[in-house]
């Protein structure tokens, strides 16, 4: 596959398929984030649309300072946020959220209820493709902040730097954020998969 | 002591490191009192293989494939800001 900057220099050359390529490759991710910040997936949408255009309206002006991707999806949430009506601060990141119910635990904190064994009955269902659709509802249904964080870092795959960057969160708040979305995600597969076994 | 050690990590304070310890930014003590703990918990060793799996199954998603439409329509686009 070929990488953002060979796409970024056959862009700058006026090349309409790199254009086409990287919409391919980051269409649907910004999507799915832009639905984070705003109400609907029409004005997420609109808000996607409009990154692509302030992406090759500002081709020229781009440093190259940070990645592409770090670039655009910058772009992308400064243009959501100003879009959204959804507020991001509604639930601070100091509200304790337990990564696991309380009431598994003993009086002395050890488990009571042990988390029950679910990842091989997992990595058979996604070998089959029976998984992906059900891990994007999952996210999709974590609280905005979370799944702006998970879908960066984990579906993304980009690094907590990059991802500091683009949501302008600070290194904690991050990695409260993520440590909160995998922990939910972690919960939604035990309950999927415990009755399968 | 050296029990007293492993026990002072509780399994409902474990999990709440498990993020902190993958990301690597626990301190050196903290680090090795999470891994003692792990030594002697399988419940949490459990847990931590979970939260891996997780990590993993969610790094696995493709992106949909555009639409010949989409497809289309961002071509236009792209020649309507050529033509700008």
């Amino acid at each position: 596959m070929e990488s953002d900057s060979e796409l970024l220099l056959r862009l700058r050359s006026g090349d309409e398929r790199a254009f086409v390529s990287l919409v391919e490759r980051y269409q649907e991710p910004m999507l799915h984030l832009a639905a984070s910040f705003v109400p609907s997936r029409a004005v997420a949408e609109e808000v996607v649309q409009d990154t692509w255009l302030a992406l090759l309206r500002g081709l020229e002006g781009f440093e190259g300072r940070s990645s592409l991707k770090t670039w655009l999806f910058r772009i992308l949430v400064n243009r959501a946020r100003t879009t959204g009506t959804r507020e991001q601060r509604s639930i601070p990141v100091a509200d304790p959220e337990p990564a696991v119910d309380p009431s598994r635990f003993d009086g002395s904190g050890g488990w009571a209820d042990p988390p029950e064994r679910w990842i091989e009955v997992a990595e058979g269902r996604m070998e089959a493709g029976k998984l992906a659709y059900r891990i994007r509802a999952w996210i999709d249904g974590l609280p905005a902040r979370q799944r702006a964080v998970v879908l960066l870092r984990d579906v993304e795959g980009m690094s907590s730097e990059e991802v500091c960057t683009v949501l302008a969160l600070s290194e904690g708040n991050q990695r409260v954020l993520l440590h909160r979305g995998r922990s939910r995600l972690r919960q939604l597969f035990e309950d999927e998969f415990r009755e399968v076994r | 002591m050296r029990l007293l050690l492993r026990r002072d990590l509780v399994c409902q304070r474990a999990v709440e490191l498990v993020t902190n310890y993958l990301e690597g930014t626990l301190s050196r003590s903290a680090r090795r009192r999470f891994e003692a703990h792990l030594a002697g918990c399988p419940h949490c060793t459990e847990y931590l293989a979970q939260m891996r799996e997780t990590i993993s199954l969610t790094g696995r998603l493709a992106p949909e494939d555009l639409t010949p439409q989409m497809r289309d329509e961002f071509v236009d686009l792209y020649r309507r800001w050529r033509s700008e």
